[in-house]
């Protein structure tokens, strides 16, 4: 617990850049307009903003799973070959555990390499994955056998175990309760810190963003647009100490009045 | 997480045993009811048979109810087989292209909808008597296997389907990893009623056929003993054919278990 901070959010070359990226739905509904940003290497960023800001959509723009209708979604390429024969490596997960109820922990973790074809060291790397998010004991268990706390656990192994280069989370631990979001919290910023993974964080919570993130993106409501950033500039890593700390209390209220600026922008015409 | 054993065994056990033994129960007492009845009223066989009677017939008859049992039991199971596996290939590939679904779903429909009772005098003027009655059962147990696969297919998580689509799945895999293990209770489902259909399918053909010879089935030997009044033989007979009903629908309902119990609501025991 005790490895250096990662290096200050601003000076990590972009991964994916966001250019003016506009999203209509067929209904006829705006849900992003000139969004522009962009995720640097290594950093944890969050997307905040009230509900039907469009930041999910933005995820699903960044994962390749809906279509911008205007504007362009740029990877960047880095040095590492493998990197560029496919700049667009990503992990997701999702808001729900979104598990296959048929298949065993194992099974479903296994899934990304099983679809991409990469079954040489599966098992070597699904055991892993397991360990990583503390589920070294269940790779047998079916997922109803679960708890909400350890399917998700299973679903961050699942994004994990291709090894990607930006891992985009979409209010992963928002149906969880309290005790067990805090626990996951912590598990997640130590993960950021020993694998130096992109994170990409979307939430509606102004506490979670502010524990976690490096660099707070706050987003007006319809349409969804950027409408400010803010820099976490706390050490990580981060602890209880931090979560009760006036620092956090100070960033806390500077971005909820943020947030409560974004959606009254939003409100206007 | 420790001990997925219940920890009160014994209030669940009495529990199974009750399930097991009031159904029994219930039948040695209507059984007793009957025999008494039908003695102490003098009633005549050919207006009701008494269970002793009914039994000594099934073990007198036995060569004869059993060759046609197996007739009709071959024949159920046939149309089983075909309603199952053309009803998952049909909704398969309803499921592929929209436009082999467009062209073929209302067909399916009508001959859902259309009485099999009318469907079979018709099928035996264009068919063999056996392969008329094979369809029989095929056209009444497979509808249900078509629009229970059709409906599990449909019936994805979305979120997962996203997943798929995130890796590059390809159509097969989303198919055989996705797609049909979402369904499978479904089509266990489809399969249950299908059981049970393709007998009903069977015996409906065979008293529509209604001849005689070496390949008449049970339906065809209660059709005539009521001709003949042997009263007792079709009770027999229809004995036999609703202990294959009950058979089948265990039978299914056995695999259905075994399948889904580990993952799926519906074959799990919930505590209380």
């Amino acid at each position: 617990m005790s490895s250096p901070s990662p290096a200050p959010s601003t000076s990590g070359a972009p991964v994916v850049a966001l250019d003016r990226v506009g999203k209509t739905f067929a209904n006829g509904v705006v849900a992003l307009d000139r969004l522009s940003l962009d995720v640097r290497l290594g950093e944890l960023v969050s997307l905040l903003g009230p509900s039907g800001c469009g930041k999910s959509t933005a995820l699903r723009i960044i994962a390749g799973l809906s279509e911008p209708t205007s504007g362009r979604v740029e990877w960047r390429e880095t040095e590492s070959a493998d990197d560029a024969a496919n700049p667009r490596r990503i992990g997701f997960v999702f808001q729900e555990p979104t598990l296959m109820p048929w298949a065993t922990v194992a099974a479903n973790v296994r899934l990304p390499l099983k679809l991409k074809g990469l079954d040489a060291d599966a098992p070597a790397r699904v055991t892993a994955a397991l360990e990583r998010v503390g589920l070294a004991g269940f790779a047998a268990s079916y997922p109803r056998e679960l708890s909400g706390g350890m399917k998700m656990r299973t679903s961050i192994a699942r994004a994990l175990v291709t090894e990607p280069r930006v891992l985009l989370m979409d209010e992963p631990f928002a149906a969880l309760d309290e005790i067990t979001r805090f626990r996951l919290n912590d598990d997640l910023l130590a993960l950021w810190q020993s694998l130096r993974k992109t994170v990409v964080f979307v939430t509606h919570s102004v506490f979670e963003s502010v524990y976690l993130s490096q660099r707070i993106v706050v987003m007006t409501p319809r349409p969804g647009r950027v409408f400010s950033e803010l820099v976490i500039d706390a050490p990580h890593p981060r602890d209880q100490r931090f979560r009760t700390s006036a620092e956090y209390a100070g960033y806390c209220r500077l971005v909820s009045e943020a947030l409560a600026e974004a959606s009254a922008a939003g409100e206007q015409p | 997480m420790t001990d997925p054993r219940p920890k009160n065994e014994a209030p669940a056990r009495l529990d199974r045993a009750l399930r097991l033994l009031l159904p029994i129960a219930v039948l040695a007492l209507v059984i007793v009811v009957w025999e008494v009845v039908v003695r102490a009223g003098n009633i005549p066989p050919y207006v009701l048979p008494s269970p002793q009677l009914i039994f000594s017939t099934l073990v007198a008859d036995w060569a004869m109810l059993s060759a046609a049992l197996l007739v009709t039991l071959a024949t159920t199971l046939e149309g089983f087989l075909l309603a199952a596996v053309g009803g998952v290939a049909l909704a398969v590939l309803f499921n592929q292209s929209r436009v082999i679904e467009y062209s073929l779903y209302p067909y399916a429909v009508i001959l859902q909808v259309t009485p099999i009772v009318a469907i079979a005098p018709l099928l035996l003027v264009y068919l063999p008597q056996p392969a008329a009655v094979l369809v029989c059962a095929w056209i009444v147990a497979f509808f249900p296997v078509l629009a229970n696969t059709t409906l599990g297919l449909r019936s994805v998580d979305r979120n997962l389907a996203d997943l798929f689509r995130l890796y590059g799945a390809t159509r097969w895999q989303v198919l055989r990893e996705l797609k049909l293990p979402a369904a499978l209770p479904y089509i266990l489902g489809g399969l249950k009623i299908a059981g049970g259909l393709s007998l009903i399918g069977a015996v409906v053909a065979e008293i529509a056929a209604g001849s005689a010879g070496a390949g008449s089935g049970l339906a065809f030997v209660i059709v005539e003993a009521g001709y003949r009044l042997n009263i007792p033989r079709m009770f027999a007979a229809l004995l036999l054919l609703s202990l294959t009903g009950i058979v089948i629908f265990f039978a299914l309902s056995l695999v259905s278990h075994l399948l889904l119990r580990r993952w799926h609501e519906s074959a799990i025991v919930q505590e209380v």
